[in-house]
């Protein structure tokens, strides 16, 4: 055949809904995760916007105490398993972790495709639950013992669902890892690759190791339901604690599953925005193997109230402290890659920097909450509400949108209007903040999570949050519907590098033919973020 | 696949990687441990609170038996162990005779397994039985663990086994051949994994002492 198809785009070789759906083409699968985990995101938007709106007020305004907690756990369960969990590594790793090795697809193309079909076979377990059975279940997303082998509702279909989409992350995680070990371009050691591989590859072998661990957890909740067998309830002889410890040996861990990624692409973001190679690449890279691994062994800092012995909590809290160093030493990198860099201030960036404000906060007040007294305090107040928001949004959420401003371009071949970009931005951060730091202030001063009343003292705190959260919809819809013009082909078309990056997906066109590249990409010469050295590219 | 054509890159994800996709087998054997190491756990800890009666319950499991299914599963390994070797050597024939000898024996487990199930079952030791429900919490467990991770491990076997079949078939369509074995290879590992199980499993259910 001849060069033309080389230069063809890979939204252009075929067309209709099946090569879409059965394309094992790295970049269809990964805009079929975008479209399905956006729609996700905004189901689970507008429950978490209903629990503001129920909490504007004290009292009941919209919904009976029952609902509120099968809104807040279907919530959870979407937030966590559908969106979050896959989010950048299903998105943007599918799409750019070959293109930044200089491949042309994943090792195991089929495995990719079945890990989307897994994914939805399980998205619609869990929201099916909302129309058969006897309603979503309402323990919360951590489905504790006893109660989730007593409740009348749905919760056996919960837990399945979260099985399945275990199973899909444990099949992308194994993709990942072996395409980073057998198909980086000639001349790309492990020491050559771009950080956000790195990173993908510390979350993979989390993904890999921790989830089946969760996966049998779960298992054995459905045949307590199922069997009547006295696992983890007392009254049948079971041990309530013993789940605890199964359930968070994956669900920490799983934190990482959500946080790393995101280190990845604010480390790719940082070098673009500010023309200069990034601070401590070696340290950064193994920084995330080394939370990796610490991240194992800190599982016991969620049941410091559970029942432990004092000298487990104790070795439990001293080890979650030593994470935030490889944490800290992430940010001071990041800082310091500002430096004397040329910075190029654009939507990418902002997201960026906004990650770094408020991933700090969620990370110190993760600190007050690893300390063992004052937990005893802060356990289950909206303070943890607060601070896993300002992690997992007000970080990784973060993240995503800045890694979706950021490779826009090179997914659609066309730009986005940047000042509605940052006007979008503005409202956004603004409206996260409004919504999520009172909830640190009202959590202080002792009010409760997991309920649809408070005490009329925690009203102003409550009622700024709910205003916050309109703000916050706002953004995210002024942002949604400027990013929607690539999907619908508008917006004035971009050359092959338009932020002047230097990973390899910049070297090829935007958007990139079927097979990656139309000629053989260029390293520079030392490492990834070279600029000295960076390549020229020829339109 | 008809759109590589022009450029194709040298490190083609679509090329053919044996190194690869054994690489692929032994992380999803990592997950495998780990999704039994969950329930090992549990073993262990049910164990530790109720020792006597984990002790107790294991008089009631046939040794016999379960020394035989020992047996059987450790020869199959070595049956598919030659089975690779035959074919690396081009042997085809010996190749498919070995893997239809390793699935013998496989069947031969699955068969003396399902006589001790329904011998239990028959005692009405099977969770959710009237007799199970009167059992002391402690028994109770041990038989609830004994049945859902001997049947996690029949499982197992069942899944091996259709993978053997699926190799005999390919071998003998010559899409396994001398050149290309890779899947037999991984049938292999993926059949010690099962076995491997079952000689944690076996000690822990039926020789408590
Ligand atoms: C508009 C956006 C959002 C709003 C208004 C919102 C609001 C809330 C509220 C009010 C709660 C507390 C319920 C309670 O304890 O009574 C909650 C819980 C939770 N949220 Fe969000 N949230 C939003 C986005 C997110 C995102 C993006 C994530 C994850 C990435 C997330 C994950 C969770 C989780 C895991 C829980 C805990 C559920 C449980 O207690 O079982 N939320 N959310
Ligand atoms: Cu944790």
């Amino acid at each position: 055949m001849t060069a033309v198809s080389t230069q063809l785009s890979f939204f252009d070789t075929r067309k209709g809904l099946f090569s879409w759906i059965f394309s094992v083409d790295h970049k269809r699968i990964a805009l079929l995760y975008l479209y399905s985990l956006i729609t996700f995101f905004l189901v689970g938007v507008t429950l978490g916007l209903l629990m503001r709106y129920e909490l504007l007020n004290p009292g009941k305004d919209l919904v009976e105490a029952k609902t509120y907690n099968q809104i807040f756990t279907l919530h959870g369960v979407i937030m966590i398993f559908l969106f979050i969990i896959p989010s950048i590594p299903a998105v943007f790793g599918n799409f750019f972790l070959p293109i930044m090795l200089g491949t042309d697809d994943v090792s195991f193309p089929k495995l990719n495709l079945l890990s989307w079909w897994v994914y939805i076979v399980g998205a619609l377990m869990a929201l099916s639950t909302l129309v058969f059975g006897d309603g979503p279940a309402d323990t919360g997303w951590t489905f504790y013992a006893p109660y989730s082998v007593k409740t009348g509702t749905n919760v056996t279909m919960s837990v399945l669902a979260a099985f399945v989409l275990g199973f899909s992350s444990i099949l992308t995680g194994l993709n990942f890892i072996v395409t980073i070990h057998r198909l980086r371009t000639p001349g790309m050691t492990f020491l050559k690759m771009p950080l956000f591989a790195w990173a993908l590859y510390a979350t993979s072998w989390i993904q890999l190791l921790a989830t089946p661990i969760i996966g049998i957890t779960l298992l054995m909740i459905t045949a307590e339901r199922v069997l009547g067998v006295g696992l983890f309830d007392p009254s049948i002889g079971g041990d309530p604690i013993l789940y605890q410890h199964l359930f968070w040996i994956y669900s920490h861990p799983a934190v990482y599953i959500m946080a790393l990624p995101a280190f990845g692409v604010i480390s790719e973001m940082l070098p673009t925005f500010s023309q200069r190679t990034i601070f401590g690449y070696k340290a950064i890279a193994f920084s995330s193997l080394a939370i990796a691994f610490v991240g194992y062994f800190i599982w016991g800092h969620h049941m410091f109230t559970s029942g432990m012995s004092g000298t487990a909590r104790f070795i439990f809290s001293m080890l979650t402290f030593l994470v935030a160093i490889p944490t800290a030493i992430k940010v001071f990198n990041w800082v310091a890659t500002l430096y004397k860099g040329s910075i190029n201030v654009q939507p990418p960036l902002l997201y960026t920097l906004a990650f770094i404000f408020q991933f700090m906060i969620g990370g110190f007040t993760g600190l007050v909450l690893g300390a063992l007294a004052t937990d005893i305090h802060l356990h289950d107040t909206y303070f943890v509400v607060g601070h896993f928001h300002y992690v997992m949004f007000g970080g990784t959420g973060f993240a995503f949108f800045g890694a979706l401003h950021y490779w826009y371009p090179k997914i659609w071949g066309r730009m986005y209007n940047i000042t509605m970009a940052n006007i979008a931005f503005v409202i956004f951060f603004i409206g996260f903040n409004m919504l999520y730091f009172p909830m640190l202030i009202v959590g202080l001063m002792g009010m409760p999570r997991r309920y649809y009343d408070y005490l009329p003292e925690f009203h102003l705190p409550n009622m700024i949050s709910t205003y916050g959260s309109w703000v916050l919809a706002t953004g995210l819809i002024l942002m949604l519907a400027n990013l929607a013009a690539g999907f619908f082909k508008k917006g004035p078309k971009v050359g092959r590098n338009p932020w002047n990056g230097i990973t390899l997906e910049w070297q090829t066109l935007s958007p990139p033919p079927v097979q990656n590249f139309d000629r053989m990409p260029e390293i520079p010469l030392n490492g990834p973020y070279d600029f000295e050295n960076k390549p020229a590219i020829k339109e | 696949m008809e759109h590589l054509s022009g450029f194709v890159l040298p490190n083609s994800g679509h090329n053919r990687d044996d190194e690869a996709s054994k690489m692929g087998m032994w992380l999803f054997l990592f997950t495998e441990l780990l999704l039994f190491g969950g329930l090992f756990i549990v073993y262990m800890v049910y164990r530790m609170l109720n020792h006597e009666a984990f002790l107790l319950s294991s008089f009631e499991l046939n040794v016999t038996l379960g020394t035989i299914n020992t047996v059987v599963l450790l020869v199959s390994s070595m049956t598919i162990a030659m089975a690779i070797t035959a074919i690396q050597k081009g042997d085809k024939k010996t190749s498919v005779r070995l893997l239809l000898t390793t699935l013998g024996l496989s069947l031969v487990f699955l068969v003396i397994k399902y006589f001790e199930w329904s011998a239990k079952i028959h005692h009405g030791l099977f969770p959710g039985m009237d007799f199970y429900n009167n059992l002391p919490k402690g028994e109770a467990l041990f038989f609830f663990l004994y049945f859902i991770m001997t049947g996690l491990h029949a499982l197992h076997i069942i899944i091996g086994a259709v993978l053997i079949g699926v190799v005999v078939h390919r071998t003998r369509q010559n899409k396994v051949n001398q050149e290309k074995y890779a899947l037999t290879e991984n049938a292999g590992l993926y059949w010690h994994l099962v076995d491997l199980i079952w000689i944690y499993l076996f000690p822990l259910f039926y020789l408590i002492h």
